[in-house]
């Protein structure tokens, strides 16, 4: 059958040759924004080439890159040793832009909040339940607090941004940690799903005592309001992409690139904050379609990283990008 | 009986179309087993004990069918409680009641909305239906139901009722035609004598209709829950995903197809995605059972007036 | 209530009875109203959010990319066409012969079971499609393609044309092919020139029935066509769809883009209600119905 199929398709439709280029890419959709508009950027400045990038999920651009299906992948999570032992080549995480996940809530009047990380675990973990426990009262002190029941929201379909808020839960919270864990999507111990940042902003909007979480660029799209988190050095930080720039600026970033900038050191560093990565063979398959990528990404590093804070991205600091490029003027073809 | 003077190109024809019909049963082994391929790493490390474990942990690397299961059933059970009756009114409606000239009009409208695609659904779900049922529908059952468990608990919009609701309006179609030509089906003859009794036209449509016509409710019904079943996108968007069997239909589910579309993208690890292969496998078992079941209801009643040669 | 008496109803009992009646008639009309009701209602959430977003651009211009104004779906609407021209190419065929098989030569027996199988089949959810055509093309030739994504809804057409081609052909009138072959023309020429040819308009209608389920079709797509935010070249390349560009813009997080998204679920559901419509035409003045 698979014969068949395949000389079916051979048979029925000969392929009519073009000068152009297509170079493929799928993955993450938290990226998407940037990338598409990096790919038409650069649609003008290499005519010859064009760069297709598809989100379909971080599991998805890690698995198709694995199967080679693609000319990169893209990921909002680091790949696990494991499934990096599956790559039949070297394949290198090149991190791109980095992002914020903000807190949103839905209280009468909308107060500014204040909250810490273990408290915000306590909440998922359905130990907090009501927006007047003292836990949170202590932390917000003049700001009048209902006793009204918290309605908690997460994302119902695997995503970076729960990978990223998890990440963080399990960094400051050890019982987080050995519940619940940190993925793309886990078991939820409390609170109710929604589809997608659309999704999630829907029922927070619509359900009165309602917390969720979303991306920064998200909540602003939106004008939902977000509460300062305190970070490691225990100052409570606003959610900013200068404030997610400094979270990146004292993250320890490994020879690999696959780091964790959660609860950064940084002083002024937004705590809950994640980077996202291009996926990539270093020994290209296909030596045109090579070339054509490392000056791609090339490029993205000088000129493609101006435009990340227009999209509320965070670019990576000058030290990062210098060490990334080393790394794609490796890369072979 | 072969008929006189047959030549080659009589038996190529023949053996091409054999070739075709032969593709569908071709089809369903590929599917089947590439399900199966996907899924045996899952079969392997939990065995049987997939289909009744409500574990669905990623992080952790376990996984159960449950939640899945009872989402997809009770979700099901759900749109057909809402459908089927609607559905044969109006089908008894066009058949023995509405004035000709209105008929057609009827019946293409609601094939039109067997046109509808689910992406198309989904996106009026979220937007329309759900803020709907949220504040007028759900809030009035619990306040006129609430003693019931069925409607208690916390509303949240998305929910197992608003997946069900869901699900009926799209299964409408298909119940909604097959039992119209069902009822089509009835011989006059039984309405005639019905009438003749001096029956009204609603005891007639009781007694010498749809006693008569039961039977292939029964299977247009059970046809319906074979399209329930396999419903993804719409469903998707507003059952709340979320692995958990509660008694309140206010409270979010899940089901096999929708966390098939929500997570296959997103599943990282070979026994996540091996997982999400069995559930499908669980799927395809339970739309081939069901499809047995209406096939054996219908079978009996469908006059096989094939127009064949031989 | 009255006393029931056998033989001789009262006249209170006969008005209640026609009171029940009337009410179960009424209640029907209900029935019927609700179920037409929301086909109705998506259609007019869909032009009052769809409408304004549509102009010249949206028909001529590739997708903007994120934050900024305007663009449009061209290339999507285009790969749609394409897509579904492929995906027509497998299933009409096979769809249409099997179909024949089944009204001309099958047994009993035979067809009864490739009827089921081809039930089962309609009933598979979309994405476990996606999943196996990932498994037999993409995987294999290491690329998504214009390829996949047309075997996909391909595959997905056989069956739903083979049922209608067989219901249509089963209401040839038999003496049609009994003169054919008193005539002593053979029976492949008996079958395309006389029975297919009676039949054409119920094909014709099943093909088009078929297309307009598929079109709108997109977790097949996802991981066989993937989409393309280019135009396409070549059909081993991506090829971008309308299904994929709605569903990708309506999870975003852009206003702009849900316009679009309802700009583009508009014009996808114009496409498949004018498929609908065709058939209507086609089937009005239908020989043997």
């Amino acid at each position: 059958m698979k014969k068949l199929l395949i000389a079916a398709c051979i048979g029925l439709f000969a392929s009519v040759a073009s000068a152009q280029m297509l170079i493929n890419g799928a993955g993450a959709t938290f990226p998407q924004p940037i990338y598409t508009k990096w790919f038409d950027q650069y649609s003008k400045i290499d005519t010859s080439v064009r760069f297709n990038y598809q989100g379909i999920g971080s599991g998805g651009g890690q698995k198709q890159i694995l199967a080679e299906t693609v000319d990169f992948g893209a990921s909002d999570g680091p790949m696990s040793d494991e499934n990096i032992s599956k790559a039949p080549r070297t394949l290198w995480h090149i991190p791109t832009v980095a992002g914020a996940v903000v807190v949103s809530y839905n209280l009468p009047g909308n107060p500014a909040l204040k909250l810490d990380g273990p408290t915000l675990a306590n909440i998922y973990l359905g130990k907090v339940t009501k927006w007047n426990d003292a836990a949170i009262a202590s932390q917000n002190s003049g700001v009048n607090l209902p006793d009204q029941d918290i309605v908690v929201v997460h994302r119902s379909d695997g995503s970076g941004t729960s990978y990223i808020f998890t990440d963080y839960l399990s960094n400051v919270s050890s019982d987080w940690k050995a519940k619940v864990g940190k993925n793309t999507s886990v078991n939820w111990p409390a609170g109710l799903g929604g589809k997608g940042n659309a999704g999630v902003t829907g029922q927070i909007k619509q359900s009165p005592g309602a917390i969720g979480y979303v991306e920064l660029a998200y909540a602003k799209q939106n004008s939902l309001p977000y509460a300062d988190m305190k970070n490691s050095s225990g100052v409570y930080i606003t959610p900013s992409i200068d404030s997610v720039v400094e979270a990146l600026a004292t993250a320890t970033i490994p020879e690999d690139f696959r780091f964790s900038m959660v609860n950064a050191p940084g002083e002024k560093a937004y705590p809950i904050a994640g980077a996202t990565w291009i996926l990539v063979y270093q020994q290209q398959k296909d030596a045109t379609k090579g070339k054509k990528l490392v000056e791609f990404l090339k490029w993205a590093y000088v000129d493609g990283e101006k435009m990340a804070a227009s999209l509320d991205y965070a670019p990576l600091p000058a030290s990062v990008q210098e060490r990334v490029l080393k790394r794609i003027a490796q890369i072979t073809y | 009986m072969l008929p006189a003077g047959i030549r080659w190109p009589d038996i190529s024809f023949r053996w091409l179309a054999l070739l075709a019909a032969v593709t569908i049963g071709v089809l369903i082994a590929l599917v089947g087993w590439e399900l199966y391929q996907g899924s045996r790493m899952a079969i392997g490390q939990f065995g049987p004990r997939f289909l009744v474990s409500s574990t669905w942990n990623p992080v952790t690397d376990q996984y159960g069918a449950w939640p899945f299961i009872y989402g997809t059933l009770v979700s099901s059970a759900i749109a057909l409680i809402i459908a089927v009756p609607l559905g044969v009114a109006t089908a008894l409606y066009l058949t023995e009641l509405a004035p000709m000239r209105i008929r057609q009009p009827v019946i293409m409208v609601v094939e039109m909305l067997a046109a509808v695609p689910s992406v198309i659904f989904g996106l009026w779900g979220i937007f329309v239906l759900i803020p709907w049922l949220r504040d007028h529908l759900f809030v009035w059952l619990k306040t006129t139901l609430g003693f019931l468990p069925l409607f208690q608990g916390p509303i949240y919009g998305v929910s197992m009722l608003a997946g069900g609701i869901v699900v009926a309006i799209m299964i409408l179609p298909i119940i909604t035609s097959v039992s119209r030509e069902i009822l089509r089906s009835v011989p006059n003859l039984q309405r005639e004598a019905a009438y003749a009794l001096g029956a009204t036209h609603w005891e007639v449509m009781r007694i010498a209709v749809l006693s008569y016509a039961k039977r292939g409710l029964f299977g247009a019904s059970v046809l319906g829950l074979g399209r329930a079943l396999g419903e993804t996108m719409a469903v998707t968007m507003v059952i709340g995903n979320r692995p958990e069997v509660s008694a309140s239909l206010f409270a979010p589910g899940y089901t096999l197809a929708s966390v098939i579309a929500n997570e296959f993208t997103e599943a990282t690890t070979d026994l996540y995605l091996s997982s999400l292969f069995e559930l499908g496998l669980v799927l395809l078992a339970v739309t081939i059972l069901v499809n047995v079941i209406a096939q054996l209801m219908l079978r009996s009643l469908a006059g096989s007036g094939t127009g064949k040669i031989n | 209530m009255t006393t029931p008496n056998q033989f001789q109803p009262s006249a209170r009992q006969h008005a209640w009875r026609k009171f029940v009646s009337g009410a179960m008639a009424g209640l029907m009309l209900v029935c019927a109203a609700v179920v037409m009701a929301p086909i109705f209602l998506v259609l007019y959430f869909l032009i009052r959010e769809g409408a304004t977003s549509l102009d010249w651009a949206f028909f001529t211009q590739l997708p903007k990319p994120s934050g900024e104004l305007g663009g449009g779906m061209a290339n999507a609407i285009v790969g749609t066409f394409v897509l579904l021209t492929m995906a027509a190419s497998i299933g009409v065929p096979v769809g249409v012969m099997g179909g024949i098989y089944l009204a001309e030569y099958g047994s009993e027996r035979a067809n009864s079971w490739i009827r089921f199988m081809a039930d089962v089949l309609n009933g598979v959810p979309s994405i476990v499609w996606g999943m196996v055509v990932w498994a037999l093309l993409v995987v294999p030739f290491k690329t998504f393609s214009a390829y996949a994504g047309g075997v996909a809804l391909g595959l997905m057409m056989i069956p739903l044309v083979m049922r209608t081609t067989e219901e249509v052909l089963i209401l040839v009138p038999q003496g049609y092919r009994e003169a054919g072959l008193a005539l002593g023309i053979a029976r492949w020429k008996i079958i395309t020139v006389i029975v297919v040819k009676t039949a054409l308009k119920g094909i014709i209608t099943g093909i088009l029935i078929a297309t307009a389920r598929v079109a709108g079709e997109t977790a097949p797509l996802l991981f066989t066509a993937l989409g393309n935010n280019f135009w396409s070249h070549r059909l081993s390349e991506p090829i971008s769809a309308l299904p994929l560009l709605i569903y990708s813009y309506a999870v975003s997080p852009y206003d702009d883009w849900h316009r679009q998204a309802w700009a583009g679920a508009l014009v996808l559901m114009a496409f498949i209600l004018s498929l609908n419509i065709l058939v209507r035409l086609l089937s009005r003045d239908r020989k043997f119905t």
